[in-house]
C-alpha cells in the first residue's frame, strides 16, 4: 500500500481545514458498526486493531511517544512498533503478555464510527466473548495462514454465530509469512467453508491480510495481486448491517422501562423500540395483559415524532388509561408476542460457581426481572467439536440447553428473532452476580397448554370456614438443633387452640413424598421445593403448617418464602452452636458423619447458611422447648 | 418499506438514554455527578432527554475542590436550574480546614478533595448510584470499565469483580452498602462529544473556546491565572495570550493550549488537527504509569 492511497482515502485533513462545516454536515450523517475481533492469542489480534487505530489517525502524538517508548522495553517486534500494545490495557495483563477481558476501542472514518469489542481468545474466556460479541453488529474471525483453521477458529465461529452475528469476515492474517501464496489463501477458506456449513453459517467474507505490514488493511495490497475483494477496512466501511436492518422490518415491540408521569396530565412510557416503527394511531397491546389501546402521541424531548423506529429511545402515551409498568411489553396488536413461563434456551455459564439445577435464580430480560429455575441441562455443547455431551450441571465457560421456568408468564421472542427480547441474564440471588447468559430457543408447550383452573371456594373460603389465617411457620436449623421437638409442641399447643394445623416433618417426608431423593445439594433444593409447594397447597386449604426442614441453604428458603402470600411465611431459626447439636447427636448422625460414612452432612461437609432475616429466632442454649413454642404462638397469634 | 438508518450519534444518544433510565429505575437513590466540564454537559443533557418532559428524576451533585475556573461555577448553577435539578455542593470539610490546595500539597490535593470527597458525599447522602461522565475513549484502562461499575462498601473498585454485560441488561442489583458508577457516555468519543453538543447546540463552559487570558507558563504547561489566589513565583508576570482548554479540572491543574479557535466549528477543527490526546492537559495522569487505574481502584473516577 502507497502511502498516497491511504492519505487519499483516510486523511481528510484538508477538508477539516478547508470547510469545517461540510466536513461536521458529513460526519453528522455518519453509520455506526460495532464489531469482535476474535482469534486466538498469536493470530496478531492486538496488532490488526492497533494498526486500525493507527491508520485511521486515531493515535495522537503523545500516545505514539508513549507506545513507541513501551515498544522498545515490552514490545515483541525489535525495535518495530508493537500495534498490540496500544490496546493491551491493564497493568497486570500487560506484564502477563495477554488481554484477560474485554476491551473496547473506538476509531472512525469518513462513513462510520466503528466500536471494537476485543476478546482473549484463551479457552478459559468463552464468557468474555460471549459478552463482547452480544453487542455485535458484526465480528472478525482472525486466522493465521500459517496455521490454518484451527479447534479456537472453530470455536470462535460457533460463538459469533450461537450470538447470532450474521455479518462475519474471515481475516486471514499473516499472508506476509506465507509469502502472499493464493494457494494457502484458497485453502483455508476452502477449510473454512466446509467447517462453516456444517454450523450453519450461511455466509462470510473472506480477506488475506497482514495486520503488521498493513497490507488489504485500509486499501488493495499490491502484494496480493490475485485478490480482487475489497480490503477490510473499505469492507467495514459499506457492508449493510443486518442487527440494524432486520429489527426493522418486523412488528413493533417496545418493552417499557420506565413510566414517566410529571402530572396528573401526563403519562407516557419510555422505552427503547426492540423491533418494528411506531406512528400515532397505531393499535397496540400492552404484554402480558393484553390490554388495547392506540398510541396517542411519540413524544421526544426534540419534539413530537411522526415514527420512530428501533433502536430509538422515546416515549409513548395511549388514548386510553390502561394498566402499564416497567416490565410490560407494549407490541402491534395486530402482531402480538407469545406469553409463556417455560422456555428451552440455551445457556452460557459465567460464574465459578456451577448452576445449580432447580434453585431461583433472577431472570432479567427485557426490563423485567423475574424469579426462575432451570433444570437439569439437556445437554452441554463441546464448544470445541460443537457435539452434544451428557451433564448434571454447568460451570464456569460450558454452554449448554435446558429448560428454564419462571414464576410468572413474560412476553418474548425467540432469540434467533429478536436478541433484545430474547436474551436474558441469570442473576445469583444471594451474590448478585451475573451468573449466566441465555437465549430463548422456543416456548414449551406444557406451559402454554396448561391453564390454571379458577376454582368456586377460594382461598379465602377455606380460611373463614377454620376461622383462621393460614400461614407457613418454617423451622431450620442444624441436625438435631430441636426443630422437631418444637413443631410438635407448637402443633399441640396450637390444637387445643382449635386451629387447624399440619406439621410437615423432614424424615416423614422423605419416607414417601421424597424417597427418591438423596443428600446431594440438587436433591435437597428439590426436597424443599416439593416442600414448599405441599406447604402452599395446605395454606391454599386454609391450614397452618409447620415445618421442620434442615433447609440449609438462603435461596431455598427464599424461594419458598416468593411461593407463600405476603406475611404467610415465618421463618423461625433454630439456633444451636455445632457443638451443642453435635453433642447431643439423638440420632447418631453426627458420629456417623464424622466417621465418613454420611456424605454432605450439614456442618460437617455440607455448609449451613444462617438466616439473616428471619421473623424469629431461637436460642436453644437459653430456651427450653416450651418457651421455644410459646414465642412462636405469641408471633403467631398476638 | 423504506429503512431508517440512525446516525451513529442517534445510536449513541438511544443507548445512553437507555442506561440512564434503567439506573433510575432500578437504583434507589441515585445521583448524577457534575463536573461541570463538556462530558458533563452532554450526560446532563441526555438525562434531560430521557426523561422529558419531567425533569430527571435525580440531583445533580458537584464534588467541589473550591479550585475550579469562576467560569465553571457560574455555569454549574444556572445548567442545574435550567434542568430543574436540586443541585448539591460538597466540599470535604477536612481539605477546607487543612486548606489544601493545589500548589502547596500535590496530589494530596486531587486525593483529599476529589477522592475522599465523592465518597464521603456518597455516604453521607446514601447514594446507591453515581452516574459519571468518563468515556472509554479517554485513557487505555477505561477501556475496560463496564457501564455498570461495583464498587465495595469502601468504594473501591476490584477488576476481577465485575459483572459481564450482555446486550443492553444491566445488572443493577447489590448488597448492602455497596454502590455502582453507571457511565452512560461509555461509548462516546471526544469527537462524538464535541459533534453531538455542536449538534443539539447544549451550553459549555466559555474556556473551551479560546479568548486573551491572563497566563503564566510553567513546567511546559500553560496556566491560566483565574483569580488572586493564584501565587505568582518570583519574576513570573501573568501573560495575555489567545488561549484555551481542552479539558477543565481545577485551574492551578489544567494546562491551556493556545489557540485562536473562537467558536465551536473552529474548536474542533483544532481538535482533529490536533496531534496530542486530551488527557495531556491534565496533570494528575502524569504521576506514574497507570495511574489513572490506581485512581480507580482507590475511588477517584
Amino acid at each position: 500500500m502507497t502511502t498516497q492511497d491511504k492519505d487519499t482515502i483516510y486523511k481528510t485533513d484538508a477538508l477539516i481545514a478547508e470547510d469545517i462545516d461540510a466536513y461536521l454536515e458529513t460526519h453528522q450523517h455518519k453509520t455506526m458498526l460495532r464489531f469482535i475481533t476474535c482469534g486466538s492469542v498469536d493470530d496478531g489480534k492486538s496488532t490488526l486493531i492497533g494498526r486500525l487505530l493507527y491508520d485511521s489517525k486515531m493515535i495522537f502524538e503523545d500516545q505514539l511517544a508513549t507506545l513507541e517508548a513501551d515498544s522498545k522495553r515490552v514490545g515483541t517486534q525489535g525495535e518495530g512498533i508493537d500495534f498490540a500494545l496500544l490496546v493491551d490495557g491493564l497493568a497486570a495483563e500487560r506484564e502477563q503478555g495477554i488481554t484477560i477481558d474485554v476491551a473496547y476501542r473506538f476509531f472512525t472514518t469518513e462513513k462510520r464510527k466503528f466500536i471494537v469489542a476485543d476478546t482473549p481468545g484463551h479457552e478459559q474466556y468463552t464468557r468474555n466473548m460471549v459478552t463482547g460479541a452480544s453487542t455485535a453488529d458484526l465480528a472478525v474471525i482472525l486466522i493465521d495462514a500459517r496455521k490454518g483453521v484451527l479447534t479456537q477458529t472453530k470455536r470462535h465461529s460457533y460463538l459469533v454465530h450461537l450470538l447470532g452475528i450474521k455479518n462475519i469476515v474471515l481475516a486471514v492474517n499473516k499472508m506476509d509469512l506465507v509469502d502472499y501464496s493464493q494457494e494457502v489463501f484458497d485453502e483455508i477458506v476452502a477449510d473454512y467453508t466446509t467447517f462453516a456449513q456444517s454450523i450453519g453459517i450461511e455466509a462470510f467474507v473472506p480477506i488475506p491480510i497482514s495486520g503488521y505490514m498493513g497490507d488489504n488493511i485500509t486499501a488493495p495490497s499490491e502484494n496480493t495481486p490475485w485478490y480482487s475483494g475489497t480490503a477490510l477496512l473499505p469492507h467495514l466501511e459499506t457492508v449493510e448491517i443486518d442487527s440494524t436492518k432486520e429489527p426493522q422490518e418486523a412488528p413493533f415491540r417496545m418493552p417499557v422501562q420506565w413510566v414517566n408521569r410529571p402530572n396528573l396530565d401526563f403519562r407516557g412510557f419510555a422505552g427503547l423500540i426492540a423491533s418494528g416503527r411506531v406512528q400515532p394511531g397505531d393499535p397496540v397491546r400492552v404484554l402480558p395483559s393484553g390490554k388495547t389501546s392506540k398510541v396517542a402521541r411519540v413524544v421526544t424531548f426534540d419534539g413530537d415524532r411522526a415514527m420512530a423506529v428501533a433502536g430509538e429511545a422515546v416515549t409513548l402515551t395511549l388514548e386510553d388509561e390502561i394498566d402499564c409498568s416497567r416490565g410490560q411489553v407494549i407490541v402491534a396488536a395486530q402482531a402480538p408476542l407469545e406469553v409463556a413461563d417455560q422456555f428451552e434456551s440455551t445457556v452460557i455459564w459465567m460464574d465459578e460457581h456451577e448452576m445449580v439445577p432447580g434453585r431461583a435464580y433472577w431472570l432479567k430480560i427485557g426490563t423485567q426481572t423475574v424469579s426462575a429455575t432451570v433444570q437439569h441441562p439437556k445437554y452441554e455443547v463441546n464448544v470445541n467439536t460443537q457435539e452434544h455431551m451428557a451433564a448434571k450441571t454447568l460451570d464456569l465457560n460450558a454452554i449448554g440447553v435446558a429448560n428454564v421456568t419462571t414464576d410468572r408468564e413474560i412476553p418474548f421472542a425467540p432469540y434467533g428473532e429478536n436478541h433484545d427480547l430474547g436474551g436474558f441474564i441469570l442473576i445469583d440471588k444471594m451474590t448478585n452476580q451475573t451468573v449466566a447468559a441465555g437465549m430463548i430457543n422456543f416456548a414449551l408447550r406444557r406451559a402454554q397448554n396448561i391453564h390454571w383452573q379458577a376454582t368456586d371456594i377460594t382461598r379465602d373460603d377455606h380460611a373463614a370456614m377454620k376461622n383462621q389465617k393460614p400461614a407457613v411457620i418454617w423451622l431450620t436449623g442444624l441436625s438435631g438443633s430441636g426443630k422437631s421437638t418444637i413443631a410438635n409442641i407448637v402443633e399441640k399447643k396450637l390444637a387445643r387452640m382449635n386451629r387447624h394445623t399440619f406439621l410437615l416433618d423432614g424424615d416423614n417426608v422423605r419416607h414417601g413424598l421424597n424417597k427418591d431423593l438423596g443428600f446431594t445439594e440438587a436433591d435437597r433444593i428439590e426436597n424443599i421445593r416439593r416442600v414448599g409447594e405441599v406447604a402452599k397447597l395446605m395454606t391454599d386449604a386454609g391450614l397452618i403448617v409447620i415445618t421442620a426442614f434442615i433447609s440449609p441453604f438462603r435461596s431455598e428458603r427464599e424461594m419458598v418464602r416468593q411461593m407463600m402470600q405476603p406475611g404467610e411465611f415465618v421463618e423461625v431459626f433454630v439456633d444451636t452452636p455445632l457443638e451443642v447439636a453435635e453433642s447431643r447427636d439423638v440420632k447418631g448422625l453426627y458420629a456417623k458423619a464424622r466417621a465418613g460414612q454420611l456424605k454432605n452432612f450439614t456442618g460437617i461437609d455440607s455448609p449451613y447458611e444462617a438466616p439473616e432475616g428471619a421473623e424469629l429466632r431461637i436460642d436453644t442454649t437459653e430456651m427450653t422447648p416450651e418457651q421455644a413454642a410459646d414465642l412462636i404462638i405469641a408471633r403467631l397469634i398476638p | 418499506m423504506s429503512l431508517k438508518s440512525l446516525t451513529h450519534l442517534q445510536r449513541l444518544e438511544a443507548e445512553s438514554i437507555h442506561i440512564l433510565r434503567e439506573v433510575a429505575a432500578e437504583a434507589q437513590n441515585p445521583v448524577m455527578l457534575y463536573s461541570v466540564g463538556k462530558d458533563s454537559a452532554v450526560m446532563l443533557h441526555l438525562a434531560k432527554k430521557a426523561f422529558y418532559p419531567a425533569p430527571p428524576p435525580f440531583p445533580l451533585m458537584h464534588v467541589d475542590t473550591t479550585w475550579k475556573f469562576q467560569d465553571m461555577y457560574k455555569l454549574r448553577d444556572k445548567a442545574a436550574a435550567d434542568a430543574g435539578m436540586e443541585l448539591i455542593v460538597y466540599q470535604n470539610p477536612e481539605a477546607k480546614e487543612k486548606g489544601i490546595n493545589p500548589f502547596d500539597h500535590g496530589s494530596l490535593h486531587t486525593d483529599m478533595w476529589k477522592t475522599e470527597g465523592l465518597k464521603q458525599a456518597l455516604d453521607k447522602y446514601g447514594f446507591d448510584a453515581a452516574f459519571g461522565g468518563a468515556r472509554r475513549d479517554e485513557e487505555k484502562s477505561r477501556a475496560k470499565e463496564r457501564v455498570f461499575s461495583f464498587r465495595t462498601a469502601s468504594h473501591r473498585w476490584d477488576p476481577k469483580n465485575q459483572r459481564p454485560e450482555l446486550w443492553r441488561l444491566y445488572n443493577a442489583r447489590k448488597n448492602k452498602g455497596e454502590s455502582m458508577r453507571v457511565f452512560p457516555i461509555s461509548n462516546w468519543t471526544e469527537l462524538d462529544i464535541w459533534q453531538y453538543i455542536h449538534l443539539e447546540g447544549i451550553e459549555i463552559v466559555p474556556l473551551y473556546m479560546a479568548e486573551e487570558r491572563p497566563t503564566v507558563e510553567r513546567d511546559g504547561m500553560l496556566l491560566m491565572v483565574d483569580d488572586d489566589r493564584f501565587p505568582l513565583k518570583d519574576g513570573e508576570t501573568p501573560v495575555m495570550r489567545s488561549i484555551r482548554f481542552r479539558t477543565l479540572g481545577c485551574y492551578p491543574l489544567t494546562g491551556a493550549v493556545e489557540s485562536t479557535a473562537k467558536t465551536l466549528p473552529e474548536v474542533i477543527q483544532e481538535t482533529l488537527l490536533t496531534t496530542t490526546s486530551e488527557r495531556q492537559g491534565r496533570a494528575i495522569d502524569h504521576d506514574q504509569a497507570a495511574s489513572m487505574e490506581k485512581k480507580k481502584q482507590e475511588g477517584y473516577f
